[in-house]
């Protein structure tokens, strides 16, 4: 059996081509991270540039509010760019120039890693082209003219569904035709191993801090870690550091859309079955003959038909748990947080806001839960106009 | 050892490839009969997926169309009962695992043995996962076809030297589709591979004209074109069987210009 297993999940399902690329990667990856220098300029760039590390806030009124457990918020949507993206996105482009790439890609479906490549690209000085479903750019026009803005080039996927699982597609694409000066820059846990190994390690930072603060905060580590899953890269991220912890509860939100009984969720870990798709086994969203199948959410960055394959592996455990959130729900939380907290998070955090608000009153009060707020909500306020009903045009 | 050998005996083979249910199951049934009556010596079959990562578009909108009127896997067991009725011309299915992986591997191949199935050709399936399919496929006759690419390197010697069937020689980095020009050193990975293997070596990706065709077939045990015939397919629709004997029959006698 290949590397990069996490039980029977996992591997390097990809075509010949891009085997070597994949193998020198993960040496690449294995002998930077054991430099001292390049940990050094990334936690530096995470720093000075990127913000790190991001804060725990203590949701004083939210927690009075649902009358439970205390809630904090990791913060984030402070980061530069506006999303954990940039965390994996620093230490990747990084390495893509430290491997003498002059030119990175990346796939993108609200377009916050997108965006953040484009940054890091900027930054470094490295060529940037982003792959990204029509529908997408549609519902993220503004992301678009960002990613321009920043130097980089916009591919307008057509094929399939247009939304994120076919900007995968084309990047891979792209990527072994120009496996020699490329790397392409994946956006979360997923794909061929090294990816789901080195996105996690980058996000990791999130429950490294998260673990820190909370001691110093409350003295002992949160009850539940709550965060929303796409591809998986956040949770990951804010599971990461506490899955050895095993008091502590590990909860993703997955888009469960108009509900997870009608065709319009992207709920894999409640609606999938196993299967082989983008580089990895996993859970996948498909049809009766392994057709991948088309999903759907309010939320962009959640419209994926599948999930990093250490998440499949964290629910077969038991370690961690899964449950779906429909837009409603979701909706309902980032109007909440808005104006509960003065946040506006961005509507795929707004699903782990919308669970532990489920959660939270069933709780004692000594009792607390992180939320990890993956993002904000800045790129979602017109189409939540859009979901009420208000027409931002009149 | 399956029958697939028999392609490369008369001469550099011809193999050619289409997407099963493009345009429709019946004229799939046809066009490939349609092929091996000009000397196509050995039919690539392509199981439609949704999401066709390491295809370019041509092959893409082959898919799609396929899709379009839902042709199943069961679909394409179809098509090849209805071929083998009429001839034992060597076929391969070209598919991503996961459709594969769906159906069941136990209950895929069984299916494939009883029909005469001789290969699979997984894009997404490199040496390292090959254990997924690998004694299953070769305990009912069908033969695993290895890729080697421009980029394989030191990779050649593990994977000529587990291959079965034939190599599939891919010729340049990128995905399928017509290219004007073929720049890689496709001399110096034949005789690497050589070196490991005596099976017949076939090149495939970006192969469309009977210039190209004869190039290859000099230094190529078979030449392998997709994208050009399934072009074909898209132009002509349901009267593409003429024009695709027409091309085939020339293809195949440029291969042993
Ligand atoms: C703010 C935000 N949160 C979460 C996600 C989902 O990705 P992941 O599951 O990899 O964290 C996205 C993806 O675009 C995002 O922009």
């Amino acid at each position: 059996m290949s590397r990069g297993r996490y039980g029977e999940y996992g591997g390097q399902y990809i075509s010949e081509t891009l085997m070597n690329e994949l193998l020198y990667l993960e040496e690449q990856y294995n002998h930077y991270m054991n430099d001292p220098d390049f940990v050094e300029e990334l936690n530096t760039l995470l720093k000075e540039y990127a913000g790190r590390p991001s804060l725990l806030y203590y949701a004083k009124r939210m927690t009075e509010d649902l009358g439970g457990a205390k809630i904090y918020l990791k913060r984030e949507d402070l980061n530069h760019t506006g999303a954990h993206k940039i965390n994996n996105v620093l230490g990747q482009v990084l390495l893509a120039k430290k491997m003498g790439k002059t030119r990175v890609i990346a796939e993108t479906g609200a377009g916050q890693h997108g965006v953040a490549t484009a940054t890091a690209a900027a930054l470094l000085d490295m060529e940037c082209e982003v792959f990204m479903g029509e529908v997408d750019t549609k519902r993220q026009a503004l992301n678009v003219y960002r990613m321009e803005l920043l130097g980089a080039k916009v591919h307008s996927v057509k094929s399939g569904t247009q939304t994120l699982k076919d900007a995968v597609n084309d990047a891979f694409r792209d990527w072994i035709a120009r496996v020699h000066d490329t790397n392409y820059v994946i956006g979360s846990t997923m794909g061929p191993h090294p990816f789901p190994m080195i996105v996690r390690d980058f996000q990791a930072v999130i429950s490294a801090e998260a673990k820190e603060q909370f001691l110093e905060k409350e003295g002992k580590l949160p009850d539940a870690v709550i965060a929303c899953v796409g591809g998986g890269s956040n949770a990951m991220g804010a599971f990461y550091n506490f899955i050895e912890d095993e008091d502590v509860k590990l909860i993703g939100c997955e888009a469960g859309g108009k509900g997870i009984d009608t065709p319009y969720n992207a709920a894999a870990l409640t609606n999938g079955k196993i299967g082989i798709f983008h580089g990895m086994k996993s859970i996948f969203n498909q049809g009766d003959y392994g057709q991948i199948a088309p999903v759907y959410s309010v939320s962009a960055g959640l419209d994926y038909p599948g999930v990093g394959p250490e998440h499949a592996y964290l629910r077969d455990t038991g370690r961690a748990e899964y449950v779906p959130i429909t837009d409603e729900e979701a909706v309902v939380a980032f109007e909440y947080l808005s104006k509960m907290e003065g946040i506006i998070p961005a509507i795929e955090s707004a699903h782990a806001v919308a669970h532990a608000m489920k959660i939270a009153p069933e709780m004692d009060k000594d009792e607390t839960i992180m939320i990890c707020l993956s993002g904000r909500g800045d790129k979602d306020v017109r189409s939540i106009a859009e979901y009420r009903g208000v027409d931002l045009n009149e | 050892m399956s029958k697939i050998s028999s392609a490369f005996e008369n001469g550099t083979a011809f193999i050619g490839f289409l997407t099963a249910g493009d345009p429709t199951i019946d004229k799939t049934v046809e066009y490939i009969l349609a092929m091996e009556e000009v000397g196509c010596d050995l039919v690539e079959i392509g199981i439609p997926f949704s999401d066709p990562m390491a295809e370019g578009v041509v092959i893409q909108d082959a898919n799609v169309r396929a899709l379009k009127h839902n042709t199943t896997t069961d679909d394409v067991f179809d098509i090849v009962a209805r071929v083998r009725e009429k001839t034992d011309i060597p076929l391969v299915f070209l598919t991503y695992i996961n459709p594969v992986f769906f159906y069941g591997y136990e209950r895929f191949f069984k299916r494939c043995a009883e029909l005469g199935i001789d290969g699979i050709i997984s894009p997404d399936l490199p040496y390292e996962e090959k254990g997924e399919i690998k004694d299953i496929a070769l305990s009912n006759g069908v033969d695993v076809i290895s890729l080697i690419a421009p980029t394989s390197k030191q990779r050649i010697q593990k994977i000529a030297s587990d291959a079965t069937g034939f190599i599939y020689v891919v010729s340049s980095l990128g995905v399928t589709g017509m290219r004007s020009e073929i720049k890689t050193d496709l001399n110096a990975i034949l005789s690497d591979i050589r070196e490991v293997t005596d099976l017949p070596l076939a090149v495939g990706f970006g192969i469309n004209t009977p210039e190209q065709a004869t190039e290859i077939g000099k230094i190529a045990d078979g030449v392998i074109v997709g994208s050009a015939i399934v072009k074909i397919i898209e132009q002509y629709g349901e009267d593409a069987a003429e024009p695709l004997k027409e091309y085939v029959s020339s293809m195949k006698k440029a291969s042993n210009e």
